[in-house]
């Protein structure tokens, strides 16, 4: 089952795929998180459809980090019984919701690496990377699509919806660094061509943002703080939270199903 | 023993989707292979539209219990992302079932962007309007007709 065509080593691809697995687990259970409080009707839908595709996703990579390690431990093991420091999260997605024009905008800058990244990924030499990442790229487009139409609707808005925007631009920004920085796994997946080399989408990335904000009458900042550490395990304190919440059940009632 | 599998094909293809019960995994291009072995046990392969899709697990269950309730001792279901299933698997039959739900069925391949205006279902006007890219499953999103003012689904496109 592990080293098929691909020439990965199985370490490296449990690896890649728990990095890529724990951005879509997390993003997914923010996401959820605004089940019950979204600004309108049709919104509260949107949001928990997008947390519905992630978690998929999560669920594929998940199983596929968990096969490639080769000890038994399934979706569910790997999603509940890790602690933070375990987890492989960009620091990006783990922010909190804050306000809608915070939950868009980490949206849409999380949609249009993913989206780039799938897109590249699904023509890699892993075929079970690429099966998922294909599948992904699908849902991806949606859910630029969504955060695009939303950042301009609040950029060009309101005074208060495009001060709020500059605002979740000002705080999410420094996190931006970090998608760009391969860990040593990356570097390997990519040098077998499983995954693209994160150079190789920064540009596009930069270039779509941009045309984004440009069109939201909002511009990037000029400078950041850079935060990273999510890829290897040093996360905000707001990942322990998020993972008592996800956990909680799991832990106090092991195996419980219903 | 390919009457076996052609039944087996068959009932599989028949199991009404879970969310959409009009239209069945057959039509919805969902059922990719059925396989009988030597003892009759059936393997069936499936392909999920969406990555969260949550009907998979129901749509398994629905098809291991049909056909061991038509006598085929063991039935296993394994789902399978590769090629991706995309709206260009729907059928002849699959746009015209939904047609007649009042759902607008996504546009043919390869014939046009995402954002071209829908026919309304109810009243045929192209003057209708999208209301959210999201709807009530991952498959649909949510529209109105500006002139009949009823609001109807579209299965989006997926490609």
């Amino acid at each position: 089952m592990t080293a098929q065509v691909a020439e990965l080593s199985a370490v490296d691809l449990h690896e890649a795929a728990l990095e890529l697995g724990d951005d879509c687990l997390v993003l997914s259970h923010r996401l959820a998180e605004w089940t019950t409080h979204a600004p309108e009707l049709e919104e509260e839908v949107a949001l928990a459809n997008l947390a519905l595709d992630l978690l998929g996703q999560a669920r594929s990579l998940l199983s596929l980090a968990g096969e490639a390690e080769g000890r038994g431990r399934d979706e569910d093991r790997l999603a509940y019984w890790r602690d933070d420091r375990e987890f492989r999260n960009l620091l990006l997605v783990e922010q909190p919701n804050g306000d809608f024009a915070v939950t868009m905008t980490r949206q849409l800058l999380f949609s249009a690496y993913q989206e780039l990244l799938y897109e590249r990924m699904s023509s890699g030499t892993e075929p079970r990377l690429a099966a998922i990442a294909a599948k992904g790229v699908m849902e991806a487009r949606y859910h630029l699509e969504h955060a695009r139409l939303w950042v301009q609707r609040l950029g060009g808005g309101t005074e208060e919806s495009h001060r709020r925007m500059r605002r979740a631009l000002d705080l999410l920004w420094p996190y931006t660094k970090e998608l760009f920085e391969p860990t040593e796994a990356w570097v390997r997946a990519a040098d077998q061509g499983a995954l693209p080399p994160l150079s190789s989408i920064e540009g596009s990335w930069r270039q779509a943002i941009q045309a984004v904000l440009e069109s939201s009458h909002l511009e990037a900042p000029p400078f950041s703080a850079w935060q990273s550490g999510g890829r290897r395990g040093r996360h905000s304190e707001h990942l322990g939270h998020l993972l008592a919440e996800m956990q909680h059940l799991h832990r106090s009632h092991p195996n419980a199903s219903w | 023993m390919p009457a076996g599998e052609e039944l087996a094909r068959r009932l599989a293809a028949d199991v009404p989707d879970p969310e959409l019960p009009f239209l069945t995994l057959g039509d919805l291009g969902i059922l990719r292979r059925v396989e009988v072995g030597l003892e009759g046990t059936v393997r069936v392969v499936l392909t999920p539209t969406y990555s969260g899709c949550p009907a998979v697990s129901q749509m398994a269950d629905d098809v291991r219990r049909t056909l061991m309730d038509a006598g085929f001792p063991a039935v296993q279901v394994d789902t399978e992302l590769a090629p991706a299933w995309s709206t260009d698997r729907l059928g002849p039959q699959a746009r015209a079932k939904m047609e007649a739900m009042d759902m607008a069925p996504p546009p043919l391949a390869a014939s046009t962007p995402i954002s071209l205006t829908l026919k309304c279902p109810h009243c045929g006007s192209l003057r209708t309007r999208e209301l959210s890219h999201f709807g009530s499953t991952a498959c649909k999103s949510l529209w109105r007709c500006q002139d009949c003012r009823e609001p109807f689904e579209h299965f989006k496109a997926l490609r």
